[in-house]
């Protein structure tokens, strides 16, 4: 009969309170393996989407509140910025896609996002690949595209939320107030696939369908200055690269807004492959202007997750540490006293020729497989707990939780566990050496 | 000759500071496949002499040798060892592992001999001790007289050279002493173990051709606690 065995023969001897110290590990683990995973999933949705751009461009402001607000649709839009500083970056040679996004108006309840944008924003990836993983771009779970200016695609929560279908339409609330209703109606064309992404709770309309609305004109004095100094402004960025020609703006037709008229929350920026300085060097240019500011929206998040996010991990993590390290503690506590009782049995063993070592190792046995077999059943119950969690998570959040979700990190748990239950056995182990077999034999 | 003591000295530091002795035994021998009965007062130093005999405790001076090893020179690790390969022990609690059933008690008797436990072998003692439709049941599923039965046939799982019994039927119904008494005898026996019982009782003292009282060769400058037994002493024909 092997060490092992006769540990776990004493383990099971003392049944319920070596399940209670296993519970105990097990929950520690559970609930670190749980905040590793969420914080991973989290932190993957964050980095992925934000880094489908290389430039996020906006109104002067935080940056962090534009990349926040344009790519997550969180907080507020700044400012806006006009259409004709757009149009002039999507004349610049180094960019390939420059995506206008208008903001501001939500679903009529106020609880979906409106996005004004262009067809070009379906056409970019929106989980860019790599050389491991191809990208992932918008799929339609039915219909398609919309071509026309009262068109509109829904993202994969808007239409479960509404149980809206092609062919439906809608009407938005002007600036996200519920009382102030556009009569604009917008049909539904597409719905997308589930993304993950914050795409699946916002309406995307056209972006002429967003201009028509009625209040969303910048009346024409001011949006006319403001329009000549901004393609002044673009004009001076393409010098450098290439020169180019503001293109001739034709005469709107009736019922139609002129391009000064016409304003833009952000424009997503994505450079041409190979062109890795055209990035910063445009965000420098831009930044120098009065009229806009570009960020890299992956630096934004990164800081965020790296400040903020990152510190509340962080915290968690060196909580459910303690924890663990408190079940270590317990686990010490229940062998521990176990010993006192326990003194007889030992002298017994080493009247049988149980050598000194050996009893040190049953206790070290012990306490091994109550740290292993605590965090093994933790790790099955904190991914349990993720299996069960991940729909409501993803209802919650529209982040589309992976239940088999595994984070490399955890592969740290099991030696980590080790060490405490080394530590553990090693304190009750001595103890239980030291035991005086004379003595015990007469307990 | 099978065991052989020599000027074992024992003393025990009191509290207070003052040293009691406990043993001072010019010689004490066994032969091989001897059977003794050993008697004495309470607290007259016969638990410590077993003690000493089988390695558990060393004495402060002298020489404990079994089978031509003197186990008194050997390292702990080492004695344990020889103690699990060569000496049997029976305890008077039969001191069971009640998380082990009555095989695996047997098993465990087997697994610090650095031998590889013969599962056979235990099956076949617990047959031999009457025990062969138990093998399964755990302590508190066995009367007391099963469960000595069971600590006897784990003293011999090694084929000791030497058995140790302390008091082995004082905790056991009249009805089962005497069945007990003969298993240990028996086994002895015929596994050519030397025996060396500690016994209050007379009636079991009595059945030995030599029982040996400690006092008279223990001169350790003891108060005797109790002398009930004084009497019952015959012949200490071992003692030297």
């Amino acid at each position: 009969m092997n060490v092992l065995a006769i540990a776990w023969k004493s383990i099971r001897e003392r049944a319920l309170v070596s399940s209670l110290t296993m519970l105990s590990v097990a929950l520690g683990v559970a609930l670190m393996v749980t905040v590793l995973v969420i914080n991973g999933i989290v932190t993957q949705v964050f980095n992925q989407s934000s880094s489908a751009y290389d430039l996020v461009v906006g109104a002067k402001g935080s940056g962090l509140q534009l990349v926040l607000n344009t790519i997550f649709y969180m907080d507020k839009p700044i400012e806006n910025v006009p259409y004709k500083f757009y149009l002039q970056l999507t004349k610049l040679r180094a960019v390939e896609h420059a995506i206008p996004v208008a903001l501001g108006d939500s679903t009529a309840d106020g609880k979906y996002r409106i996005v004004g944008t262009t067809a070009e924003y379906f056409d970019v990836e929106y989980i860019p690949g790599n050389a491991r993983t191809p990208g992932k771009r918008f799929q339609y779970a039915s219909g398609g595209g919309f071509t026309k200016a009262f068109e509109a695609v829904l993202g994969a929560k808007v239409a479960k939320t509404y149980g809206w279908k092609l062919g439906d339409t809608f009407k938005i609330a002007h600036g996200g107030n519920t009382e102030d209703i556009h009569a604009d109606i917008f049909t539904v064309t597409g719905v997308l696939a589930p993304t993950g992404t914050p795409a699946d709770r916002a309406v995307f309309v056209h972006l002429d369908g967003f201009f028509q609305m009625s209040g969303h004109a910048k009346p024409l004095a001011e949006a006319e200055e403001k329009s000549r100094q901004a393609a002044g402004e673009a004009q001076d960025l393409t010098k450098p690269t290439a020169a180019i020609k503001v293109a001739e703006q034709p005469s709107p037709k009736p019922g139609e807004l002129s391009d000064d008229e016409k304003e833009v929350t952000a424009i997503l920026v994505r450079i041409k492959p190979g062109s890795a300085l055209a990035g910063p060097m445009l965000r420098g240019k831009i930044n120098d202007g009065l009229t806009a500011q570009a960020v890299n929206p992956f630096e934004q998040i990164n800081w965020l997750m790296k400040n903020l996010v990152g510190n509340v991990r962080v915290a968690l993590l060196v909580l459910t540490a303690f924890i663990l390290l408190v079940s270590g503690v317990g686990i010490f506590v229940s062998i521990y006293n176990s010993l006192a009782e326990r003194r007889r049995e030992i002298a017994v063993l080493r009247a049988l020729g149980a050598s000194r070592r050996t009893i040190f190792s049953i206790i070290l046995g012990e306490a091994t497989l109550l740290c292993l077999l605590g965090g093994l059943f933790g790790l099955l119950l904190g991914h349990a707990l993720v299996f069960i969690a991940a729909p409501i998570v993803e209802a919650r959040s529209d982040m589309l939780v992976n239940p088999f979700a595994f984070e490399p990190a955890e592969l740290l748990l099991l030696p980590g566990l080790l060490v405490i239950a080394l530590l553990v056995g090693w304190g009750a182990g001595t103890a239980a050496y030291r035991t005086d077999v004379a003595k015990g034999l007469q307990s | 000759m099978s065991l052989l003591l020599q000027n074992v000295l024992k003393t025990h530091r009191q509290p207070d500071g003052a040293v009691l002795s406990i043993l001072d035994i010019e010689r004490y021998a066994l032969a091989e496949g001897e059977q003794v009965a050993l008697v004495g007062p309470s607290g007259g130093g016969k638990t410590t002499l077993l003690n000493v005999i089988s390695g558990i405790t060393l004495p402060d001076s002298g020489s404990v040798t079994l089978r031509g090893t003197e186990i008194t020179r050997l390292s702990e690790g080492r004695r344990d060892r020889f103690r699990a390969q060569k000496i049997g022990f029976v305890f008077q609690t039969f001191n069971l592992l009640s998380a082990f059933t009555a095989l695996e008690n047997v098993l465990l008797g087997m697994s610090f001999s650095g031998r590889k436990a013969d599962r056979p072998r235990a099956k076949q003692l617990l047959e031999q001790v009457g025990l062969g439709h138990r093998l399964d049941h755990k302590p508190t599923r066995l009367s007391v007289g099963e469960q000595q039965r069971v600590a006897i046939a784990r003293a011999l799982a090694n084929r000791p050279s030497l058995l140790l019994a302390d008091e082995p039927t004082a905790n056991v119904d009249p009805a089962n002493q005497q069945s007990v008494l003969d298993l240990i005898r028996t086994a002895c026996r015929e596994g050519n173990v030397s025996l060396l019982i500690v016994t209050h009782a007379m009636e079991v003292a009595n059945q030995f051709d030599r029982v040996d009282r400690l006092p008279e060769f223990n001169r350790a400058n003891r108060q005797p606690v109790n002398t009930a037994v004084s009497s019952a002493a015959q012949t200490t024909g071992g003692a030297a």
